[in-house]
């Protein structure tokens, strides 16, 4: 219980522990798909104050770390280009592409800027009518309507020279990808509040009802984490199969309507590569064809890409759940925050930089 | 980047057609585009993800969560600059000037 002291409301902490500790009889192997939340459970020993049975697998939630490769190496080839401002969020920054990375293009002299907000890439664009202003969109559902209102106001403006390098992807096919995985071991999934924020709850209980498994949408704060927990360990211990919100707060049923008329009208699903997955069929988003000309992939036809992934990491193992960071033999070793071979030793939301930040003593003398 | 931070409306505005506003994030104030929480009002708390409002929260649970991500110095990363964070993790300094991070509209 040594990590109890640093939760908000310890008291509260230990009652919802005590709660799943009652409740629980056999073992239960968990996923939660939200790199927020892998990063707080990591960082707060929550899977260390569940019993022993309940195993959380981190799942691939973390949209820096299953952008694939290839659009990785099309954004740096984008970015090196003499008339291109290139823009992205900051974690983007040092996820490695086959041979380099954002930060290098930028070292190089590619003029490489961080932006808050995909409407400061478009701020950028306005001022700077001679240059093409390229925003790299990544994300889940929680990101795509910043992104899809960025490239509508740019149509509606009448700004030519931005656009957007779309590498959107969907939680609800990764789940039912994750599902269909011959060696799945996931019994039930923490569904991420925010994005259900967006998108609401409506495409859960199809899920549940199919896969036979509860789905809890549960936020990011460490006493949200363990309410979804609770919840989901009550579901499994009886049998049920339903979606539940523990977010309730922050998510309703119906999401944010604005935002997905917004992006109903902007983006089409598409097929999606995820890195360290492979492709999944209709996991993402890319622009609708009344859009397409603000696509920066058609813009400069970036071919010719041949990506190469670093032979050793194993990272897309651990976005399947399949093995813990720690079990890769790189771990700490060849592979670190410092000089990341995979992507999620990159972002603060990949499992492996939260294992290396939080576990590294733990980990070092195993 | 998952982070969606809840934040106080300070000012609303019009710029070029969009609904945007001031928003005060436990002392850090950002511009916040509102056109997807339309009615939201001044003294109102949103929750924000790159500079998007996409759901109301009420007063309390906004500050707690506030409080929460203060005391776990993640509104540092999420509002801090973007080199010098990858800078740091890289141990290398921040490559050229870094007047350019920072886009102020």
């Amino acid at each position: 219980m040594k990590y109890l002291d640093e939760f908000s409301d310890p008291e509260l902490a230990g009652k919802l522990v005590d709660q799943i500790r009652a409740a629980t009889s056999r073992r239960w192997a968990i996923m939660e798909v939200c790199g927020g939340q892998t990063h707080s459970i990591i960082r707060h020993g929550i899977d260390q104050l569940l019993p022993d049975e309940i195993e959380m697998i981190h799942g691939p939630g973390c949209p820096v770390c299953v952008t694939p490769l290839e659009m990785i190496d099309k954004a740096l080839e984008i970015a090196s280009r003499p008339d291109v401002i290139f823009c992205s969020f900051g974690d983007m920054l040092r996820v490695p592409g086959s041979k380099k990375d954002l930060f290098r293009i930028k070292s190089e002299g590619g003029d490489v800027r961080v932006v808050y907000s995909p409407l400061d890439a478009l701020t950028i664009a306005r001022e700077n009518p001679d240059r093409q202003v390229v925003f790299f969109g990544i994300g889940f559902e929680t990101t795509a309507p910043a992104n899809a209102m960025t490239v509508y106001q740019a149509k509606r403006l009448g700004v030519k020279n931005f656009s957007l390098l779309v590498s959107h992807v969907l939680v609800p096919p990764a789940i039912a990808a994750i599902m269909e995985s011959p060696t799945c071991r996931v019994q039930a999934f923490l569904a991420a509040g925010h994005v259900c924020c967006v998108m609401g709850t409506d495409e859960y209980p199809e899920l549940t009802e199919k896969y036979q498994i509860p789905i809890v949408v549960t936020g990011f704060e460490p006493l949200d984490i363990l309410e979804g927990i609770r919840r989901t360990v009550i579901q499994l211990e009886s049998g049920r199969h339903e979606l539940e919100n523990a977010y309730p707060r922050a998510v309703q049923a119906e999401g944010n309507k604005a935002a997905k008329a917004m992006l109903e009208d902007v983006f089409e699903v598409t097929d999606r590569a995820w890195r360290g997955i492979g492709m999944i069929p209709q996991s993402g988003w890319r622009l609708s064809p009344a859009y397409r000309e603000y696509d920066a992939e058609h813009r400069f036809s970036v071919t010719g890409i041949h990506t190469a992934e670093s032979d050793i990491c194993r990272s897309g193992e651990v976005l399947q759940g399949m093995i813990k960071p720690h079990e890769c033999a790189a771990f700490g070793k060849e592979c670190t925050p410092r000089n990341p071979l995979g992507a999620t030793m990159v972002s603060s939301e990949g499992a492996c930089a939260a294992y290396y930040l939080y576990r590294r003593l733990e980990v070092t003398h195993a | 980047m998952c982070l969606a931070v809840p934040g106080r409306i300070l000012s609303l505005s019009d710029r070029d057609g969009t609904l945007m506003s001031l928003v005060d994030f436990g002392g850090i104030q950002k511009d916040v585009c509102l056109q997807y929480i339309p009615d939201a009002a001044i003294g109102e708390y949103v929750v924000v993800h790159v500079g998007f409002a996409i759901q109301r929260l009420d007063e309390e649970s906004a500050i707690r969560t506030l409080a929460e991500f203060e005391h776990l110095g993640v509104l540092n990363e999420e509002f801090g600059d973007g080199f010098e964070i990858a800078a740091k993790q890289a141990g290398v300094p921040v490559p050229g000037s870094t007047a350019t991070t920072e886009v102020k509209s």
